[in-house]
């Protein structure tokens, strides 16, 4: 701790201990907040309340043991994170993937995106003061994990993709759900859109606040709805395209002034956009395998590859050493949240506890991706 | 029993003290009530359910579990302050209905200073949040407290100055008086509207309330100055919250919305308070609405709101009421 340092201050400065149990900290995250009075002088996030090792776990069992473990990383939105990782084992193994199974595959993880997005909108609003936009999004949430509920088996921490295809063909039931879903969810948008977007108390709250700019943004490595919302184009679906996305039609949202207002802004129109892309995938879900003709025991050979797709918050790299066995050497996990927290610090300094509080919930952290 | 011996002064306080210890915790029971299952309403949820009839004895269940419940005093905390601030808190919002004019008879004492005498208990409410943040010995009880002290302070010019515009009008701080001359010509909120927009907007500031609850703004502060209380000690800072929307409507509905006037009902003198208690419960249903639906403020809009916009208007207000009264 800085004790030293702030004594030596002509005024009087004082530690405020935020976390890791604060209702605006959501999860574990603990910031260790250096305040002049309710001014942020200094900020100190502390991780590591979450830590479960999950990158050591993947180099102490077989690979496929492992595929459970992505989903607890980001538990908000985990099928993104088993897409990346079974994919980096098809770029490894050489695995052909059907084609139905990119589609479904396409399909749940933009509805996870959706869900995961919705819920940020609420705990981002519960930040501001907002009580009641979270159960309006719990609501419409609940929508979507029920339709998931039904082809994966889980509702949160989904193992659904397998190497190869996925664990389970969709039935006409899941298609008929998901447009319902799409049909409903695009008039819930206008809800939110006049009970929040045009609030005067919400603009004045986020108008202005948290400014990145895109060279900070850069160089901090911040991705996802965060770095768009500085006017950065930057989305892996887009600028290194897996899986079908480069068949689809879609737009990247980008904000142009990067303060809280804007990476909202940015979260909203992903939504729409991601509806878009579920309606295209589902337009073009072929009849045919749902899971390829993988081998039953892929040895990883004894070189490195990485796979990046776009998760909920962001870029998601996995990097894999092989060691010609199913145990890989090594296993890294670039999460998108860790970078967009680390900006934090500098971000804050200067800004009310207030204007923190709204910054952290606009930058849509978890805090288990951070700490695995 | 003979009770000739007791002076009639006497037996009046005590029916007096009664029937305000009844109103209150009535009213605070049936206020949490209708504020959970108001916001559950809103928030496409039942609210509670469990407990009675679609879960009207909830509240007095809750009650029992705070009052059962230990108090527990940080250590390091000033314990005499701790234990003193609620009851502090809870006094003064009890007071004001000494003066309540809730019908033409229902009024306990017709003081001839009754809204300075309001005004005056409910700025102590400020001194108890400030001794529960201090002595609690938590950071985050502090900047609650301090919070409520600017606040209050600001709050409180708004609120005396858009009083005292119809106080110019009638030449009197009885209650009665204000209401009877609404009765006899128009009510206030429609010769002063600006003062009662100005009024309402100030009492929720005033009351702590969303989207003013910068004292207890949950996502910054955890609860502000009562982070520490647990138990009763609770319990009587939130009974003194659900009090004080009381006395804020009951001022609105009193100097604003022409008291107990309303439709003739039989016994006029007694009945009259149905008028009353009916306005004064739809100004806080008013104020429940606006608390699940809007964001909080930021502390430092909250202070401009008032010292730029509330209290100059007020001011204007007042000016031109007093030219146009002298005229």
């Amino acid at each position: 701790m800085k004790t030293e340092a702030f004594k030596d201050e002509s005024r009087h400065r004082f530690l405020l201990n935020m976390g890791p149990q604060h209702p605006a900290t959501h999860g574990v995250l603990r910031l260790v907040l250096e305040m002049d009075g309710e001014y942020v002088v200094h900020l100190d996030p502390v991780l590591g309340y979450g830590h479960r090792m999950h990158e050591k776990m993947a180099e102490a069992r077989p690979w496929p043991s492992f595929l459970p473990n992505t989903a607890r990383m980001d538990y908000l939105a985990a099928l993104p994170y088993n897409h990346g990782y079974v994919c980096l084992i098809e770029k490894l193994a050489g695995v052909e993937v059907p084609r139905r199974a990119e589609c479904i595959r396409v399909a749940t993880s933009e509805l996870n995106r959706v869900a995961s997005h919705l819920l940020w909108l609420g705990a981002f609003l519960l930040d501001l003061g907002a009580f009641t936009p979270i159960l309006y999004g719990f609501d419409d949430r609940e929508q979507i994990l029920d339709i998931l509920e039904d082809i994966t088996g889980s509702r949160l921490t989904y193992s659904y993709f397998r190497v190869g295809g996925v664990y389970r063909d969709v039935d006409d039931r899941f298609v008929e759900n998901t447009r319902v879903f799409i049909k409903r969810m695009r008039k819930r948008l206008d809800i939110y859109n006049k009970l929040v977007t045009d609030n005067i108390i919400f603009i004045k709250r986020t108008e202005g606040i948290g400014v990145i700019s895109p060279e900070m943004a850069r160089r901090y490595g911040v991705t996802g709805a965060n770095l768009r919302g500085s006017g950065i184009a930057y989305d892996i679906r887009k600028t290194e395209p897996y899986s079908i996305y480069p068949e689809l039609d879609f737009e990247i949202p980008v904000g142009s002034r990067g303060d809280c207002f804007d990476r909202y802004l940015v979260r909203i129109k992903e939504i729409e956009q991601s509806l878009r892309i579920i309606e295209q995938a589902l337009d073009m879900l072929p009849e045919g395998e749902f899971r390829g003709k993988a081998p039953k025991k892929i040895k990883l050979p004894p070189r490195a590859a990485s796979f990046a797709v776009e998760a909920a918050r962001g870029e998601l790299v996995y990097f894999m050493v092989g060691q010609d066995s199913d145990v890989p050497y090594r296993l890294k996990v670039r999460v998108p949240s860790y970078a967009n927290l680390s900006l934090i610090a500098e971000l804050c300094q200067g800004m009310l506890i207030a204007d923190l509080v709204s910054v952290m919930g606009s930058l849509d952290l978890v805090i288990p991706e951070i700490d695995r | 029993m003979d009770t000739a011996f007791l002076p009639p002064e006497l037996l009046r306080m005590l029916i007096a003290a009664l029937f305000v210890v009844t109103v209150v915790f009535v009213n605070a029971l049936f206020m949490v009530y209708a504020e959970r299952k108001i916001a559950g309403h809103i928030q496409r949820r039942p609210g509670p359910y469990e407990v009675g009839w679609h879960g009207i004895l909830q509240t007095l269940v809750d009650g029992i579990k705070l009052m059962t419940k230990e108090l527990v005093i940080p250590r390091d905390a000033n314990r005499m302050l701790f234990r003193v601030a609620p009851l502090l808190a809870f006094t003064p919002v009890v007071m004001p209905f000494l003066v309540l004019p809730f019908s033409e008879n229902l009024t306990i004492i017709d003081m001839n200073i009754g809204l300075i005498f309001i005004l005056a208990m409910a700025s102590l409410n400020v001194m108890a949040i400030l001794v529960a943040g201090w002595s609690s010995n938590n950071k985050y009880g502090l900047f609650g407290a301090m919070r409520s002290v600017a606040q209050n302070i600001a709050y409180e010019i708004p609120i005396l100055l858009s009083l005292l515009s119809v106080v110019l009008i009638t030449n009197s701080f009885s209650m009665r008086t204000i209401v009877e001359a609404q009765i006899s010509g128009l009510w206030f909120c429609l010769l002063q509207p600006l003062a009662f927009i100005i009024y309402l907007i100030a009492a929720l500031a005033e009351t702590n309330r969303a989207p003013f609850d910068m004292p207890e703004a949950e996502s910054e502060l955890t609860a502000g100055f009562h982070t520490e209380y647990s138990g009763m000690g609770f319990g009587l800072f939130f009974l003194g919250e659900y009090t004080n929307m009381f006395i804020v409507s009951s001022v609105a509905v009193a100097v604003f919305l022409g008291g107990w006037s309303g439709l003739p009902l039989p016994m006029d003198a007694w009945t009259g308070a149905f008028w009353f208690l009916l306005k004064v419960y739809i100004l806080m249903f008013i104020m429940i609405w606006v608390r699940w639906t809007y964001p909080r403020v930021r502390f430092d809009q909250l202070m401009n709101l008032s010292w730029k916009y509330l209290i100059p208007f007020a001011l204007l207000n007042l000016i031109v009421t007093a030219v146009i009264v002298k005229l």
